[in-house]
């Protein structure tokens, strides 16, 4: 699926101005709060569903090459973590849907 | 210098899943009993049992710091340890403006404060142990700014800590030191870090059950600091004791 199309589903913003790219084909997403878990179990350039917004989640998204970070329930990140997303190029999207509305809308889609 | 046989993290009965009989009194009691020199009593995002603590450390051959464990917006437990419950107090202020839950007895446990002749001043209303507004980057520099130390609590574990959570320590924070939880091991904790262990008791008879020993001029939170700033700290756990 395209970020594009992702994107218009879900009514995401992008806080990281100009890193997401519309027509990048998305395989997969991945739910989770706990980075640990996130390193061990998520797939490389899945997009990443979560509530955390601490500057780690941009060292762990890029460490698994991650197509975009969507942080959920109107969940703002810091400024710091916005700085270094856009350093590494990787796309922040904010939400006020839940995780679960996040992922079943895109499971809907046909995002497996 | 010499050796002083500390265990930082204790709970008391103000924390919700703390046994009701962790009253300060008996827990300085049994910690002395337990031939511990220095402890600290750290209960879940509050301090109100830590005037009545320190307080019979002046009746008792115990050195006792006030801190809190603080459960920070990412869900990750700092242990910010103090010289005097002023402070901790101070900390805990800041840490309440972001609690704003109720919390449940039936669902959760009784959060009594009582006081050092093991009367009950006040039942906490407060959701104790929900995750406050703080970061643990904000955490972090507000126990400094008050003077104290912040640990990371049992960072072997999954739940509340800031490798389970965070998926490593953050490179630019400033902690003091990381605890490993009696369970754990050694092989956990980063390169560059220094680990102390504690018993992060929530019953009488957990206290001590593994414990730190510091090497310090004195057994206060300068001593404390400084030996964990130099790896002057020796710890003994279930699975583990290592040599400064």
């Amino acid at each position: 699926m395209k970020m594009g199309e992702i994107i218009k589903i879900l009514s995401l913003k992008e806080v990281t101005t100009g890193n997401a790219k519309l027509d990048e084909d998305v395989a997969t997403a991945y739910v989770s709060d706990l980075l640990s878990d996130v390193i061990a179990n998520a797939k490389k350039g899945c997009l990443w569903i979560t509530l955390q917004c601490h500057p780690n989640i941009v060292a762990v998204g890029a460490m698994k090459e991650v197509a975009g970070i969507i942080i959920v329930n109107g969940k703002q990140p810091d400024g710091e973590t916005i700085k270094k997303a856009k350093e590494e190029g990787i796309p922040i999207f904010t939400t006020e849907k839940n995780a679960f509305t996040v992922a079943g809308l895109l499971y809907h889609a046909g995002l497996r | 210098m010499r050796g002083f046989k500390g265990d930082l993290h204790i709970h008391t009965c103000l924390s919700p899943c703390a046994d009701l009989e962790m009253s300060p009194l008996k827990v300085v009691k049994r910690a002395v009993e337990r031939g511990l020199e220095i402890i600290a009593i750290c209960d879940h995002n509050s301090a109100k049992n830590t005037p009545y603590a320190f307080n019979l450390s002046k009746k008792f051959p115990i050195v006792v710091l006030p801190g809190i464990e603080v459960n920070s917006v990412e869900e990750v437990h700092i242990l910010s340890i103090f010289d005097t419950p002023e402070k901790a107090l101070l900390l805990q202020e800041y840490v309440y403006k972001g609690i704003n839950g109720k919390n449940d007895e039936e669902l959760f446990g009784v959060q009594a404060v009582v006081n050092e002749f093991d009367e009950v001043e006040e039942i906490e209303d407060k959701l104790l142990i929900s995750a406050c507004s703080l970061s643990v980057d904000e955490i972090v520099r507000k126990t400094h700014s008050l003077g104290g130390i912040a640990i990371a609590s049992h960072i072997d574990r999954e739940a509340y800590s800031i490798i389970g959570k965070l998926g490593f320590i953050p490179p630019d924070l400033d902690l003091d030191g990381v605890e490993i939880s009696k369970m754990g091991s050694i092989d956990l904790v980063p390169k560059g870090w220094t680990a102390i262990s504690s018993s992060d008791a929530h019953y009488l008879d957990e206290i001590g059950e593994v414990w730190t020993v510091f090497y310090a001029d004195s057994p206060d939170i300068n001593g404390i600091k400084k030996a964990i700033k130099n790896g002057m700290v020796k710890i003994y756990g279930r699975n583990f004791s290592s040599h400064p």
